[in-house]
């Protein structure tokens, strides 16, 4: 299925390349200044998979942290869920990264590289969506798994890691998926504070070539294979997982 | 039968409310080690509370509840010493479905008893031979039938050695074929001398094994007595009300 979807997108692209308003030189691998063109492209792709991979597992655990209280039934606890969830979902990706990039070292004092105030401002605003992906998670676990857990007097922790959170993972596996997808796609804003990820290597080139047409569709073809690959990744996940309490 | 020791289980004047609605009022009971109790009644009429106030699953309002020479408050040392000593099996079985059966087993005596793994599948192994399931070992719950799920449910909660053990309607969510193995383990389990308090409609059970039967209503015990009293001749309306209408249909 995938390797069908390719070969039409390929096609596609290609026989839009025969119109005479492409210019595909810039990017043929023939070439040599075509080849470097995509190879300078192509070297975006590890700090954009880097970006996406620390932030996403930054804001899964902070997520889980947040969505505990979340649970509590103590009304401070919850207070402080719903006011982080809902601060914290309100700021636009791209503002909350130039804040942590150029607002957050003079409040603080300390420098930040484009890395990692990338993958703060994406952990940290990824974090509320996940914090609530977790809660809905958890509140779908039968209440009788609690009491059974409580009758042998499993502890709270122990509770959450054996009982509760492996099956809520399972249920939630789908929705985690769908955040990192969504993470892949946000890293590109990363770009605006000088990140050399995919989207910043397209841009650059766009301005020393003046093909925006043909390097952004490239862009666009990275963007899709990385998706692909998360999503069969994600699928595969799930299935392991379901085989294995089938 | 009773002895003349104190008992294991005192209830004093205990009160549990839900809301506005209380299920149960001014509840007094004692339990001797080694009893044998049946607890039947209409339903609502708080019979799975007060068995669930025991392990503080539920934390009653006032009164006074002391199992084993310990007074129940929410505090978590004794919430550990309780439920340590009491085991529960549940009428939807409650089983972990991510967990093997033998999984299910060892998870307590693991992570609160602090057995190796070794000993833990031993002693898991041990009370799936006596529930007659060692076959079903490494087998998810979701694969076994509702009568041996049960069963399962029961040797997890004998995998903590409790020396008091509460079931809830351990039988009402079974088909009717899977009622008697059930039964079966609980009245082995019985004879052992395991102190128990069932909720049960199960009255054949009630007259085989039970030494005392508590009879509720609106969240008050109604009448206790032995079945073989209680059967013959209840002291209340309401009760020989309630056991002619589950006897004769």
């Amino acid at each position: 299925m995938m390797k069908r979807l390719f070969s039409f997108l390929t096609l596609g692209v290609l026989m839009a390349g025969c119109s005479g308003n492409w210019g595909w030189y810039v990017v043929n691998p023939a070439t040599t200044s075509g080849y470097n063109n995509l190879k300078f492209m192509l070297s975006g792709a590890i700090y954009t998979i880097q970006l996406s991979v620390t932030a996403i597992l930054i804001s899964v655990i902070v997520g889980l942290l947040v969505a505990l209280p979340g649970l509590s039934e103590k009304k401070g606890w919850r207070a402080f869920n719903r006011t982080y969830v809902e601060v914290v979902r309100a700021v636009p990706i791209l503002v909350l990264i130039l804040w942590v990039y150029y607002g957050l070292p003079t409040l603080s004092g300390i420098t930040l590289s484009v890395f990692w105030a990338g993958v703060i401002a994406l952990a940290l605003s990824d974090s509320a969506f996940e914090a609530e992906i977790f809660r809905a998670g958890i509140q779908s676990i039968d209440k009788g798994q609690y009491e059974a857990s409580q009758s042998i007097s499993l502890s709270y922790s122990d509770t959450m890691r054996y009982v509760i959170l492996p099956q809520a993972i399972r249920r939630i596996l789908p929705a985690l998926g769908n955040q990192l997808v969504y993470m892949l796609k946000m890293s590109s804003l990363v770009s605006v504070i000088g990140m050399q990820e995919l989207t910043r290597k397209a841009n650059e080139l766009v301005v020393s070539e003046y093909r925006p047409l043909e390097i952004y569709t490239i862009l666009v073809l990275e963007y899709l294979v990385l998706i692909l690959i998360v999503s069969a990744g994600v699928r595969y996940l799930e299935r392991r997982l379901n085989a294995s309490a089938a | 039968m009773t002895s003349q020791t104190d008992p294991i289980i005192a209830m004093r004047d205990v009160s549990k409310f839900f809301g506005d609605f209380q299920a149960l009022n001014d509840v007094s009971l004692d339990i001797a080690l080694g009893e044998r109790v049946v607890v039947c009644g209409p339903s609502g009429s708080g019979k799975s509370t007060l068995i669930r106030c025991i392990n503080r699953l539920e934390a009653h309002e006032s009164g006074q509840i002391i199992v084993d020479g310990t007074t129940l408050t929410g505090d978590r040392d004794t919430l550990d010493k309780i439920r340590g000593t009491v085991g529960m099996v549940f009428q939807q079985f409650n089983l972990f479905p991510h967990l093997t059966v033998l999984e299910n087993l060892t998870l307590g005596p693991r992570r609160v008893l602090g057995l190796t793994e070794k000993d833990a599948n031993a002693r898991g192994m041990k009370y799936l031979e006596r529930v007659q399931i060692p076959d079903q070992a490494n087998k998810f719950p979701r694969q076994l039938s509702g009568g041996q799920q049960q069963r399962v449910a029961i040797a997890r909660s004998l995998c903590m050695e409790p020396r008091i053990m509460l079931f809830d309607e351990p039988t009402s969510a079974l088909d009717p074929e899977m009622i008697a193995e059930v039964l079966d383990v609980m009245t082995e389990l019985a004879q052992s001398g395991m102190t128990m308090i069932v909720v049960t409609h199960e009255m054949g059970f009630a007259r085989r094994v039970a030494d005392k039967m508590v009879f509720m209503d609106k969240g008050e015990i109604v009448e206790v007595g032995a079945p073989e009293d209680v059967f013959t001749k209840p002291k209340s309306e309401r009760f020989g009300q309630f056991l002619q209408q589950i006897l004769n249909h």
